[in-house]
């Protein structure tokens, strides 16, 4: 239903992609995950036409979305990171709005924006502007709007960025009873590592730009064999101490110090911990906590992107605020 | 059909937003009369100077006035794209299957409406001071219209210049850095025969003056015609170069998105 190849798109010297790639198939949830400034709102300007990339190319629900971006705006429902609803117009007024955009008149507007704002639990508030509405609501009506011409396809852009964890979990069930019961192809963006693992059928793990791993959750992390053991240190790493210290550990893979924090992979994490703690205590580092997990999300993106989840996306936050 | 469609609803959303602030809506209403009898009251003796025609400025005043509302207004009407853009609202209007035209039309009606319901207050203002329209219910009919065709062109260049800026700042300088002196190069308040010959070359050139020219004869008696027409025929073709203009500015701010 949607497909992307060698996508590359430069903003003067910043370069957004760099020749990222997927395919999505038809009725799943798809999710782009990465930290902020991977390039996944890039991504999902090119696909939905907003954006032209400056090389590769793209089909969405089969028609290109260069060449053909007029039907492409007919097949698909745009939900952005940025809400694009009207607060100056009550809530009904930008659906139906949208709804006239989208070619749809008369008496089938007036029942489709009815039963939209009803099934989102906004038929109380349709005659309130949106202004006066809360940020779950605001985002329910995103969600709204876009889906007025029931399209094939639903792009959410960081659809629970922002809202309380209570009005994420229902988002969450609101999507997947899209998918259920419309058979909607959806592309997820997140750079909430949850939100990915519980919706998504399929992820496409995206740093700098491109796609580094790409599989279902489950496949992606049974890729990790073993636990991964993560230590904080007490102090930095010095001249590779620990690196020296654990060289003789049997069993240890994938080590990797940054900063304080050291990563790891073994067979079986609760076997393996008292000779990490040994030859760390043997060269004089001091640990501050272990812990071992079953692989996650966050070790899957570890591994394939060289580094932390968390730390890219501290680092790209302090560029976009700069 | 379906853009002419789009660009009627759009216009309403416009007109709503408007509707819903009524501050906004008092000061559109009330300072256009203010202007008309400050100046009228400030500039009466301008009438003594030797060489002016006719015995009541408030007379000759009145396209002037009209004119500059319907101009002033309109600059402004591009902060509304600018609103919509930091919204993320431009950015979902153009990933539908939406012409670009009317998304500058919406704008455009909505500014049209505006400059219509402020210049009828002017005429029933200037009415109500005694003021005679001597070109009859056509002429008052052609200077609204002159108002009005200037207006759709700077909305739409205020427009364009909000496309491309992006910014609340650069839209306030470009629209102040422009209105008093394209006003002031004109003859709004001072007549052709009485203002320096440099000033009424440019004026010559200046959309603002063709408008009040046109509006001017209009309602005076034994009007021209001609010149009427002519002056509303190059606005005409003004608002249509500007409106293409914002239409294309679209172009710039997706290549930059």
């Amino acid at each position: 239903m949607i497909e992307a190849r060698g996508l590359q798109k430069a903003y003067g010297d910043v370069r957004a992609l760099d020749g990222l790639g997927f395919e999505v198939a038809g009725g799943t949830i798809f999710g782009l995950l990465g930290p902020n400034g991977a390039g996944k709102s890039t991504t999902v300007k090119i696909l939905t036409t907003l954006a032209r990339p400056d090389a590769g190319e793209a089909t969405v629900a089969g028609h290109d979305v260069l060449r053909e971006a007029a039907r492409v705006r007919r097949s698909i429902g745009v939900v952005a990171q940025r809400s694009g609803v009207d607060r100056d117009l009550t809530g009904r007024e930008n659906v139906k709005l949208q709804g006239h955009l989208q070619g749809m008149r008369g008496r089938e507007l007036d029942r489709r924006v009815d039963e939209l704002l009803e099934q989102f639990g906004l038929a109380d508030a349709a005659r309130r502007v949106a202004r006066t509405y809360s940020g779950g609501m605001q985002r329910r009506l995103d969600i709204a709007m876009g889906l007025v011409h029931r399209p094939k396809v639903l792009f959410l852009d960081e659809p629970t960025t922002g809202l309380d964890p209570e009005v994420r979990a229902a988002m969450w069930r609101e999507i997947e009873r899209l998918k259920a019961d419309e058979g909607l192809t959806i592309l997820l963006t997140t750079h909430y590592m949850e939100e990915a693992d519980r919706l998504a059928s399929q992820l496409a793990i995206v740093d700098r730009g491109r796609v580094v791993a790409e599989g279902s959750p489950a496949e992606l992390k049974s890729s990790l064999q073993g636990d991964a053991v993560h230590v904080e240190l007490e102090g930095a790493n010095v001249n590779g101490s620990v690196e020296a210290a654990l060289r003789g550990v049997p069993g240890l893979r994938e080590v990797m110090v940054a900063g304080r924090a050291l990563h790891a992979r073994v067979d079986d994490g609760a076997r393996a911990v008292p000779g990490v703690l040994a030859a760390l205590d043997s060269h004089s580092v001091p640990v501050a906590t272990v812990t071992v997990a079953r692989p996650s999300l966050d070790d899957v993106y570890l591994r394939y992107a060289g580094r932390s989840f968390a730390e890219a996306d501290k680092n790209e936050n302090k560029e976009e605020g700069e | 059909m379906t853009a002419i469609s789009d660009a009627w609803a759009l216009t309403v959303r416009d007109l709503l937003r408007l509707w819903r602030q009524p501050w906004f809506i008092a000061i559109v209403l009330v300072q256009p009369v203010i202007w008309l009898l400050l100046f009228g009251e400030l500039f009466q003796r301008v009438v003594d100077i030797p060489g002016f025609q006719g015995g009541d400025y408030k007379q000759y005043l009145v396209p002037g006035v009209l004119v500059m509302t319907a101009f002033f207004s309109s600059g402004w009407n591009g902060m509304s794209t600018i609103e919509d853009l930091e919204r993320g609202v431009t950015d979902r209007l153009l990933v539908t299957p939406a012409r670009r035209w009317p998304l500058i039309a919406g704008r455009l009606g909505q500014n049209a409406v505006q400059a219509l319901i402020q210049s009828l207050v002017i005429v029933a203002m200037a009415l109500a001071i005694g003021v005679s329209f001597d070109g009859g219910v056509l002429g008052m009919v052609m200077l609204v219209v002159a108002a009005v065709l200037l207006g759709t062109a700077f909305a739409a260049l205020s427009n364009a210049l909000a496309l491309v800026a992006r910014q609340e700042e650069s839209l306030i300088g470009a629209v102040t850095f422009l209105q008093l002196p394209l006003t002031f190069l004109s003859t709004a308040f001072m007549q052709e025969s009485l203002i320096p010959s440099w000033v009424a070359t440019v004026a010559d050139y200046n959309p603002v003056n063709w408008a009040i020219v046109a509006g001017r004869e209009a309602v005076q008696s034994g009007t021209d015609w001609g010149t009427v027409f002519g002056y509303c025929g190059l606005l005409v073709a003004f608002a249509l170069l500007c409106t293409m203009l914002a239409t294309r500015a679209f172009r710039a701010y997706q290549a930059q998105v």
